[in-house]
């Protein structure tokens, strides 16, 4: 029998029970549907972290100090400090793999301006750790130089944050002053919003400066002279970054002067590091929801063959009478065979016009991000498309090995 | 279930002559059916042979059967067995499905000229609830004509209408076998049988009698004598 006509044959079929058919293809529908739609929001979660850790610059390379022993007790990451400028200066002059190296002095305290304060933290750094590290565009005004590093100028960038709360009648800042604690400060320029780092933490909420000027004017402790609180740099590339970070440790143990046996007074942490360990959770996260909506995509199948088994049951007679004018056991299996099908991918085509609406509709009403890819809908159409082979073909091979005479009696 | 061996057909010898109209009669468990079944290659006999149109059935395979049915038998039943909710054309194309040979085109005008043959050329579209039993059984008469049988086996094809429908259904076979059609009738009520050429009578799997219908009946005239209004 030709194909039009089997189609024909099986169109008909579904026709006469329309709700029947529909109902069943629900199964398929929701299975298909969810399979892209969390398939989608697991992706889109991917991205979204990828693109904000990629934000915070992904070549980026963070160096704080380590715990260390002193007198035999250990002490807190942050009460020690065991970088210096000598350590940047060594980085900057030894790591190839190394485009940028900047020192970060922090101070947190109080910026005012005129009777508005807010708290925030000051960062002094190099120009470099702007275009280069951050990569994070001035908006307005311009950055700061390395001669105003050299002269420690009293000069700022400002953060969206701080702006919104130090400027609440708008206006730009730029070139007012402002006072943080109580040093007065040039405000040149302003920070491109970045919105919130993964963590959740407000990354505008920032006075970027230069180094020395917070070393020296802020922080002006013995200190502070001496040590610096993190090192930030920027590795060539992103496939560089755990060369990059390996010729750190060497650098630094080296110029550390530790023994072979000595743990790192230091700790070296890339964005690729966090990057991978994003991923890999929403990777499973993805995985997850896939296996739940492929179960359901499963009890659809389920569906589909419990509905084609009372199919041709009830069908008895008809199968009988075909099978007397002369339809050959595998006519009646194919004919089975094309309504499960027909079906399961009507069923599918549906499914993924609703996967990726209700996709849609996510990132819409919830503001979820979320990202319909290809092979989610290349999968999950062939896997449905094979459930209906599977579900549908024992059926069909039950109807095509009755007996005529048998089927022609059924009551 | 049926492990026992029934021999419902014993020694049964006899040739079905092109043209015929033969009625196969006989009480419950005569083996009737049987018989029928054998005949329309849905069945094989255990023993013997059946030479249908000289081709050995009893040596073919599933689906050879299958394509015999199709090419050289046609089916009436008793219970019309039409597909519900099916025009009666597509019920008539139905056996042409099956039959690869032939095109859309053809296999519709070839419904229509059989659905024109048994007078119902006006309800072409028409599906079987919308249709009386006389005419459901006139579909399946086009249905088992449509693909041009050597032979028409009809099972109790009057056992479920009333004696003036079925008169009509015999004068249409009466007509159809006038026509050069080969009939085989299986049927208990011997005013069916008397309309047909000849009678085979079984009991209990043999052959009673064999015997050519001297007197025989038109269905028509029959038809005719009945009242045109019946009061009741």
């Amino acid at each position: 029998m030709s194909l039009f006509n089997l189609l024909r044959i099986a169109l008909r079929a579904l026709q006469r029970n329309k709700l029947r058919a529909f109902l069943t293809m629900l199964g398929i529908i929701i299975g298909v549907a969810s399979v892209i739609a969390m398939v989608a929001i697991g992706q889109g979660s991917k991205q979204s972290i990828q693109s904000q850790l990629s934000g915070m610059g992904s070549n980026m390379i963070i160096i704080r100090p380590n715990s260390n022993v002193s007198a035999g007790a250990r002490l807190d990451a942050t009460s020690v400090q065991t970088l210096t400028l000598d350590d940047v200066k060594a980085l900057q002059r030894q790591a190839p793999d190394l485009s940028a190296v900047s020192p970060m002095a922090n101070a947190k305290g109080q910026a005012i301006y005129g009777n508005n304060n807010w708290p925030t933290t000051i960062q002094g750094v190099q120009p470099n750790y702007l275009t280069t590290i951050r990569q994070w565009p001035v908006q307005d005004g311009v950055a700061f130089t390395d001669r105003d590093v050299q002269t420690q100028s009293k000069v700022c960038l400002l953060g969206q944050t701080v702006i919104t709360n130090l400027f609440p009648t708008g206006g730009s800042p730029v070139g007012k002053y402002i006072r943080f604690g109580n040093v007065p400060m040039l405000v040149i320029g302003t920070l491109a919003p970045k919105g919130e780092s993964a963590f959740g933490q407000d990354q505008d909420d920032v006075i970027i400066a230069p180094f020395t000027t917070v070393q020296r004017r802020i922080l002006s402790s013995a200190n502070s002279t001496i040590f610096v609180q993190n090192i930030y740099a920027s590795a060539i590339n992103e496939t560089r970054t755990t060369a990059a970070s390996d010729e750190i440790s060497n650098i630094l143990r080296t110029t550390h002067r530790l023994k072979p046996s000595d743990e790192d007074d230091f700790a070296v942490r890339t964005m690729q590091e966090l990057i991978n360990t994003f991923s890999s959770t929403s990777q499973l996260l993805t995985v997850l929801l896939a296996v739940i909506a492929g179960i359901s995509l499963l009890v659809g199948g389920i569906g589909i063959m419990n509905i084609m088994y009372v199919s041709v049951t009830e069908r008895t007679r008809e199968i009988g009478l075909r099978m007397s004018i002369g339809a050959r056991g595998v006519d009646i299996l194919l004919q089975f065979l094309t309504e499960a099908i027909l079906i399961s991918l009507t069923g599918g085509v549906l499914g993924v016009i609703l996967g990726i609406s209700s996709a849609w509709l996510v990132t819409f009403f919830l503001k979820w991000p979320t990202l319909v890819t290809e092979p989610s809908i290349v999968l999950s159409f062939l896997v449905c498309a094979i459930t209906g082979v599977f579900f549908g073909y024992y059926p069909a091979q039950k109807a095509s090995r009755l007996d005529p005479i048998e089927a022609l009696r059924y009551e | 279930m049926g492990s026992e061996i029934v021999h419902a057909l014993r020694g049964v010898t006899f040739d079905v002559v092109a043209g015929e109209f033969l009625t196969i009669m006989g009480s419950s468990g005569s083996g009737k059916t049987t018989l029928l079944n054998t005949l329309g290659c849905l069945d094989k006999p255990s023993d013997g042979t059946y030479l249908l149109d000289g081709v050995d059935v009893g040596k073919l395979g599933r689906n050879e059967l299958a394509k015999l049915r199709n090419n050289k038998i046609g089916f009436v039943f008793q219970a019309y067995n039409l597909l519900p909710r099916t025009s009666a054309l597509e019920n008539v194309e139905l056996p042409l499905l099956y039959n690869p040979a032939l095109s859309t085109k053809e296999r519709r005008e070839r419904a229509i000229k059989c659905l024109e043959a048994v007078s119902l050329g006006d309800r072409l579209d028409h599906t079987p609830s919308q249709l009386s039993g006389g005419q459901q059984q006139r579909v399946a008469i086009a249905r088992a004509l449509v693909n041009e049988p050597v032979m028409i086996l009809a099972d109790e094809a009057t056992g479920n209408l009333d004696s003036r429908t079925s008169y009509s259904i015999m004068a249409l076979f009466q007509e159809l076998n006038s026509q050069g059609k080969t009939i085989v009738f299986v049927t208990h009520e011997p005013d069916i049988a008397s309309f047909s050429s000849r009678t085979i009578m079984l009991r209990d799997g043999k052959v009673m009698k064999d015997s050519l219908n001297e007197g025989r009946k038109s269905a028509r005239e029959m038809l005719d004598a009945l009242p045109k209004t019946e009061d009741y």
